[in-house]
């Protein structure tokens, strides 16, 4: 890779962050606390009880909500149904795998499936309208959002497949055969093992967009699909399948913390993840690498940001950073993008000018020129 | 220079980068006449008709309005100064009705209560709309959606009316009552500048017509006295290439068959390919001559699987494709130069390398079973660098960066990988500098000469007849007409192009 390409990839997020920085300490300052006193204890807090352990566990649910979006990003087509998918998968996954008495491995497979397989068919709702009804796949998954939610709540209940546990109602719990084992650090916590599938997923991704023709495919779709039908790429195909995948990526965002820690879906269990995967996916540019540390980066705002409280900053100051990383990264990406895109093209024309003095096409050329300019 | 010109261009140029859209381009409409404004696909109307409605500003030259002389930086502008565009593709909310559409955006013309409602009844009258206002958009037809048009931007106060291609969406009968139509509001005192490649429309309805080619003003012509002839002469050019020996390299050997190929238009009952026969030799380049929109982009969609065909047969070298996918012909031996290389050729944010796998994805050297072959891709996009004189300093720069030509150059050189059988070359060399376009030329004589069949289309008469072995002319969809390269002249080939006449 160039350093121009290199810089085009860094360049945007850092000054992106530097601004959002910037702008959160103005408003710290504002609300009358001390910048520095609010790093202090962000930083000093990653050292405390479980803070780095909880922050490497959310970041691998974030990265996995975000590969999620990014898959259709890379398509131009944004999934925001990434939540209503995470949700239900979770949801029938822990229903399907308290129902089950399994070997150990067999059992996290087949939960694993279950989830995978029940997002992909959440999002094919989707994809299936897109391709052949042209339904706006934005506005079908925000509604598949909704209906996910429901139809949660309806397979929770105790006449359904819910238990009553306390005044919290959730699915019948997975036996320890089902567990994901995770890595134990005693005091500081267990890191969730799910943290080594989002790795090796990271890295399939990659691999799938880099070097593959499927990921070929895809890529061009999303670029132009004129282009890419012209190519010989089936776009409706690539429709279907990107939000397949799409779908069955954010079918295992629930499974770290549901095989790592809760065992059953509850009433209560975590929401939100869609969303995050959105912001992060657009920090990290689609990009494997990106993702990863934009979703680092955001596990820690979350988990440091508590700290906050107790040198009397309102942690509400996380949010205003969080948003204002993801917009100034959009804009930094489209002025460095601009930027770049001119001065390439400066450069090739400098590069070439000597050259295109000869007019190069060889005596059929001169032949040709007195017609062409009649 | 009078002060009746209604509008008046001097010098216009207008520049992207790698190719010069307006050069120099001279035009001036009377005030209350019909003006058309000829020039074939790419020949940079649309450029001007941008500019003159401020949605672009030229790099040179002036605008005049009534003699006083205007910058637009916006649409905006070009209304405030009585100028209105009619365009192609109308702009107009199905779920609104007339009134509603009118008045849109205009609300300070007259407000948008019984005094818009008096003016739109007035002006219904002008522009010969029947229905009423209150009538809701989705249960007009085509041709009173275009009135509805032509009434928004007499509205807004325009004098001037630009008419984009008005008679592209219409029957010939809606075609006969729209021209009364403008030859009423002539009579009114309103101005139209008339774009069209139609050119019997274009004497039929104007005044005067400006031909331009290649971004130049080829002239100003009295509409009277002009025959269509002469004007397909001035708008593709008539001199031929220096004559060469034509060594025929003609085999019997039969490439591409296409029998009976028909496409109808999605959901009507039109004919956009009308049972087109044709067969390309090995070592054969037959050209398809035809005034643009008569069917040909259609045929090479059709050829490459791009549109499914309606009924025909399509064999390459005896095998039967009417059923295969794009992606399949192109592994049966079809290269492809589209004729919009940024929509249907090339990635423009993505690397001269990334692009060389286009169409190619499935196919050693780019792809070694599933999986993309990054070095053999990249040593395959120098070998095309180098073979066809890409002008770049590294296979890693991004298409976006090259000009025109270059871009050309790298599409060709990649659509003649993997030994093609046929070369479907779809108006090869638009939008380039001279010197690639002498390359390009060259390089498809070579691979004539090497036994490729090509397919070539082209809106360049002088390319067509330079380069083919034979010629067929394609009219509504229809192949209309056969003639021979080496006798048939220009002017005939414009007639038969334009249906007057029979060719050689």
């Amino acid at each position: 890779m160039t350093v121009a390409a290199l810089r085009g990839r860094l360049l945007p997020p850092a000054l992106a962050i530097v601004f959002a920085v910037l702008l959160c300490v103005v408003v710290v300052l504002i609300s009358g606390g001390s910048p520095a006193t609010a790093l202090s204890a962000m930083v000093t807090q990653v050292g405390e009880g479980t803070t780095a352990v909880d922050i490497v566990n959310s970041a691998a649910v974030y990265y996995l909500a975000a590969l999620a979006v990014a898959i259709g990003f890379q398509m131009n087509l944004f999934n925001i149904g990434v939540e209503g998918q995470f949700r239900l998968a979770a949801c029938v996954a822990a229903i399907v795998g308290g129902m089950l008495t399994l070997p150990p491995v067999l059992h996290v497979i087949v939960i694993f499936l279950v989830a995978a397989v029940v997002g992909a068919a959440w999002a094919g709702i989707a994809a299936v309208l897109l391709a052949y009804r042209g339904v706006s796949e934005v506005i079908s998954t925000i509604m598949l959002n909704f209906i996910a939610i429901g139809l949660i709540a309806y397979l929770i209940r105790d006449d359904t497949f819910g238990v009553l546990q306390g005044n919290n109602i959730s699915t019948q719990p997975i036996a320890p055969s089902g567990a994901f084992p995770g890595i134990s650090l005693g005091g500081g916590g267990t890191v969730f093992g799910m943290v080594l599938v989002s790795a090796a997923l990271g890295v399939g991704y990659w691999f799938l967009l880099g070097r593959t023709r499927f990921g070929f495919e895809l890529k061009a779709s999303g670029i132009s699909s004129t282009a890419a039908t012209a190519g010989g790429v089936n776009a409706r195909r690539m429709v279907i399948i990107a939000l397949l995948m799409s779908g069955a990526v954010a079918g295992l965002a629930g499974l770290p913390e549901l095989l790592g820690r809760d065992m059953a879906y509850t009433l209560t269990s975590p929401a939100g993840y869609g969303f995050t995967g959105i912001a992060i996916a657009l920090l990290g540019r689609n990009h494997p690498v990106g993702i990863a540390f934009g979703a680092v980066l955001w596990a820690f705002l979350d988990k440091a940001g508590l700290a906050l409280d107790n040198v009397g900053i309102p942690r509400e100051i996380v949010l205003i950073m969080q948003g204002s990383i993801v917009l100034s990264v959009v804009v930094a990406y489209e002025i460095v993008r601009r930027w770049d895109l001119a001065a390439e093209q400066r450069r090739v024309a400098a590069e070439l000018a000597p050259a295109d003095a000869d007019p190069g096409g060889g005596p059929a050329a001169q032949a040709e020129e007195g017609s062409v300019r009649s | 220079m009078t002060s009746q010109d209604a509008v008046e261009l001097v010098g216009i140029t207008k520049r992207f980068p790698g190719v010069v859209a307006n050069d120099d381009v001279h035009l001036a409409v009377r005030s209350g006449e019909v003006h058309a404004l000829c020039g074939e696909n790419g020949a940079g109307k649309s450029t001007l008709m941008k500019i003159l409605y401020g949605l672009q500003q030229p790099d040179e030259g002036t605008i005049k309005v009534d003699g006083t002389e205007v910058r637009f930086r916006s649409p905006a502008d070009a209304i405030k100064a009585g100028i209105g565009m009619v365009h192609q593709h109308f702009m107009l909310a199905d779920n609104l009705t007339v009134a509603e559409n009118v008045v849109l955006g205009a609300e300070n013309v007259a407000g948008i209560g019984a005094r818009a409602k008096a003016r739109i009844a007035e002006l219904a009258g002008t522009v010969g709309l029947a229905a009423g206002p209150d009538v809701l958009l989705e249960q007009l037809g085509v041709a009173d959606r275009q009135r509805v048009e032509i009434l928004k931007v007499l509205y807004r106060g325009a004098r001037t009316v630009i008419l984009d291609e008005p008679t592209a969406v219409l029957v010939p009968q809606e075609v006969a009552n729209l021209f009364d139509t403008v030859r009423r509001m002539r009579a009114d005192g309103y101005t139209f500048l008339f774009i069209s490649h139609k050119l019997d429309e274009v004497r039929t309805i104007a005044d005067s017509v400006t031909v331009i080619r290649r971004g130049r003003t080829v002239g100003t012509v009295d509409a009277k006295e002009v025959t269509s002839r002469q004007l397909a002469e001035m708008m593709v050019g008539s001199e031929l290439p220096t004559p060469e020996t034509r060594n025929s390299t003609v085999t019997d050997r039969e490439v591409l068959r296409v029998q009976g190929l028909t496409l109808a238009a999605e959901g009507g009952e039109r004919m956009l390919l009308d049972g087109v026969d044709l067969v390309v030799h090995a070592g054969e380049v037959l050209g398809i001559a035809g005034v643009e929109g008569n069917g040909q982009t259609e045929l090479v969609e059709t050829i490459m699987g791009m549109r499914k065909s309606t009924s025909g047969q399509l064999q390459l070298v005896r095998k039967d494709l009417t059923k295969a996918t794009t992606l399949e012909r192109r592994e049966k031996g079809i290269g492809y130069i589209p004729e919009d290389r940024t929509r249907h050729g090339l990635l423009a944010p993505q690397s001269l390398w990334t692009n060389r796998i286009l169409g190619y994805q499935s196919r050693p050297p780019v792809a070694r079973g599933w999986l993309i072959d990054t070095n053999a891709t990249r040593k395959d996009t120098l070998r095309i660098i180098e073979e066809f004189d890409v002008r770049t300093p590294s296979c890693d720069v991004l298409v976006a960066a090259l000009s025109g030509g270059n871009q050309q150059k790298l599409v060709v050189g990649r659509e003649l990988s993997g030994q093609p059988g046929l070369l479907i070359a779809s108006h090869p060399t638009r939008g380039v500098d001279v010197g690639a376009q002498a390359g390009i030329w060259d390089v498809i004589r070579d691979a004539r000469a090497a036994g490729l069949a090509v397919l070539l289309i082209s809106a360049d008469l002088d390319e067509l007849i330079g380069l083919s072995d034979s010629i067929k002319v394609m009219l509504r969809g229809r192949i209309v007409a056969d003639a021979d390269p080496s006798t048939v002249t220009p002017e005939e080939l414009g007639a038969a192009m334009t249906g007057a006449g029979a060719a050689a």
